[in-house]
């Protein structure tokens, strides 16, 4: 392992401190995704400011909503009683990721953070990817890319972003609250990631050094009715092939508002807002849902092994909305 | 991960941390890479804990830090100064072994053994956050750890068994 210094802060200032004096300084959380990157050589830092004790870890109850702190843990927020009965979506999301054990060490900052799951960027010896080393080339654009994106993929990546939370948080419509030189702001989930582009090796727009504080997210009664449908290739422990988050108001057994996002296709938390508009006022079964929703597939790009995603995404969203339409 | 650093890669500065495990004081100190896994193998001798895949994929290295079972392969031990860690070799009280571990071996829930500490470790805990309630929640809450021998139906009776009885001795 590439050696770095290591030293502990209990404030944000001092964290952020701590991490401007070093261009190659790294925040360190439960460590579950920057330990494995420090062991294959995917990220070198020279400094590891340990943000553990910083009190960011509680989640609280506010006029708008629920804030989050970017230290509680996953498997804390998914045992939460308000996030169990205001935000349901993301309590699955959370209980269907990693194991128990990750999910105790696990922070919800370091969870956005996470990088794909390609294994071509995650190779121990390493393979042309522009991820990790920029303009080395894309092995998966023609190589093995069955678990590869459908939606929004570059010439330079095709890679799938593999949070669960971050797609059931894309549906119920949070904010990222980021700590930065200039303060403190606000940015839509759906803002957080880029599209790979020519630069896929910069995911998000956090800048260098600054600290995500905390996940808000609004009361509202689609956030109750929301699921989060996640398929796979085991039962349990294993990243996402493709799943569904949605939200839903309903009035008469019809939907009358939504809000959708899929994961295992994209670079981003793909989110189907034309679709969220065909679905309003459509019934909760299955055939109608099916034909609304085949327009939303359209602009599916599929890659040489998984246009099979395409189907099974509509499928995982149709039975999601059928479980989240069903819930009390 | 604790070999000798290459050529061009000094050795990072030591950095001091208490491990408390099973309750008693180690004041080491640490290179900031070495793990709590290798520091409990490594630099306190403790080879209950088992290293399998390294990567938090397999459970094998699970321990419980100030109460909670986490994977010790994926935290830095300079992470854990001042944090009660309880390791397999804390279970027993003399020679009465733990309730997890008789029922372990009632159910012969291992063959070859080298993931029996940390299914244990990751048993007691489960039985503990009451997610043991049934063969289903148990296989869920227990799928962080792999038996490369397969002995998972055993492994299901021995957790089954062992919060029964819990639950059994909780109520009497
Ligand atoms: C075997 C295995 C299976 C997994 N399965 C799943 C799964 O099914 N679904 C899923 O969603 N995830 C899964 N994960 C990923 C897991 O959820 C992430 O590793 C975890 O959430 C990362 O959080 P952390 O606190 O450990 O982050 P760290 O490893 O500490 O940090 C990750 C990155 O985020 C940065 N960072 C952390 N916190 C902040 C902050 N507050 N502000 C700015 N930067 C920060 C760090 O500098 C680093 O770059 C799995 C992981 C493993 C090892
Ligand atoms: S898909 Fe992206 S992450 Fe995978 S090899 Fe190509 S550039 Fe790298
Ligand atoms: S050795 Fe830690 S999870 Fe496999
Ligand atoms: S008993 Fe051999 S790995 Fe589980």
């Amino acid at each position: 392992m590439h050696p770095f210094s290591y030293v502990r802060e209990r404030s944000v200032d001092d964290a952020m401190r701590a991490h401007a004096g070093d261009p190659a300084a790294a925040y360190l959380a439960g460590g579950t995704e920057l330990i494995n990157w420090l062991k294959e050589g995917i990220a070198l830092p020279s400094r590891l400011v340990d943000i553990n004790r910083l009190p960011l870890a509680q989640i609280e109850v506010t006029p708008s909503g629920l804030r989050i702190g970017a230290l509680a843990r996953m498997s804390d927020v998914a045992a939460h009683p308000a996030v169990r009965a205001g935000y349901p979506a993301l309590a699955e999301a959370l209980e269907r990721s990693a194991s128990p054990q990750l999910r105790n060490m696990a922070s919800m900052g370091g969870n956005l953070l996470q990088r794909t799951r390609c294994p071509y960027f995650r190779a121990e010896s390493e393979l042309p990817c522009n991820k990790r080393r920029p303009g080395s080339g894309c092995a998966a654009r023609y190589g093995l890319n069955r678990s590869h994106a459908i939606f929004g993929w570059s010439e330079a990546c095709v890679a799938t972003h593999p949070s669960d939370a971050a797609v059931a948080l894309c549906a119920l419509e949070a904010q990222v609250r980021i700590a930065g030189r200039g303060g403190e702001r606000a940015i839509p989930i759906g803002d957080f990631y880029r599209l790979p582009g020519d630069t896929p090796q910069r995911e998000t727009v956090l800048e260098h050094g600054e600290l995500i504080v905390a996940i808000d997210l609004p009361a509202t009664a689609r956030a109750r009715r929301s699921w989060y449908h996640k398929v796979r290739e085991r039962a349990s422990y294993e990243f996402a092939l493709v799943s569904a988050a949605v939200a839903l108001e309903l009035a008469d057994a019809r939907i009358q508002e939504a809000r959708i996002a899929l994961g295992g296709v994209a670079a981003v938390p793909w989110r189907l807002t034309a679709a969220e508009r065909a679905i309003a006022g459509a019934p909760l079964e299955r055939g109608p849902l099916m034909a609304v929703l085949a327009t939303a597939f359209a602009e599916a790009r599929p890659l040489a092994h998984n246009a099979f995603k395409i189907e099974l995404a509509k499928r995982t969203l149709v039975q999601a909305l059928e479980i989240a339409g069903a819930m009390r | 991960m604790t070999r000798a650093p290459g050529p061009g890669e000094p050795s990072p500065a030591p950095v001091e941390a208490t491990l408390r495990v099973n309750g008693v004081a180690h004041r080491l100190h640490l290179d900031p890479r070495t793990t709590l896994l290798d520091a409990l193998r490594e630099r306190l001798g403790s080879m209950g804990t088992k290293k399998g895949c390294d990567r938090g994929e397999c459970g094998a290295c699970t321990v419980h830090v100030n109460g909670r079972r986490i994977n010790a392969c994926m935290t830095l031990a300079v992470m854990h100064d001042g944090d009660e860690i309880d390791t397999v070799e804390g279970l027993a009280r003399g020679k009465d072994l733990h309730a997890v571990q008789r029922a372990f071996i009632e159910h012969d829930a291992f063959q070859c053994g080298y993931c029996t500490p940390g299914q244990i470790m990751s048993a007691v805990a489960c039985i503990r956050e009451c997610h043991a309630g049934s063969r289903d929640e148990i296989r869920e809450w227990m799928s962080g750890n792999l038996c490369r021998c397969g002995a998972y139906a055993n492994i299901v009776a021995a957790v089954e068994a062992a919060a029964g009885a819990e639950a059994a001795n909780a109520s009497v």
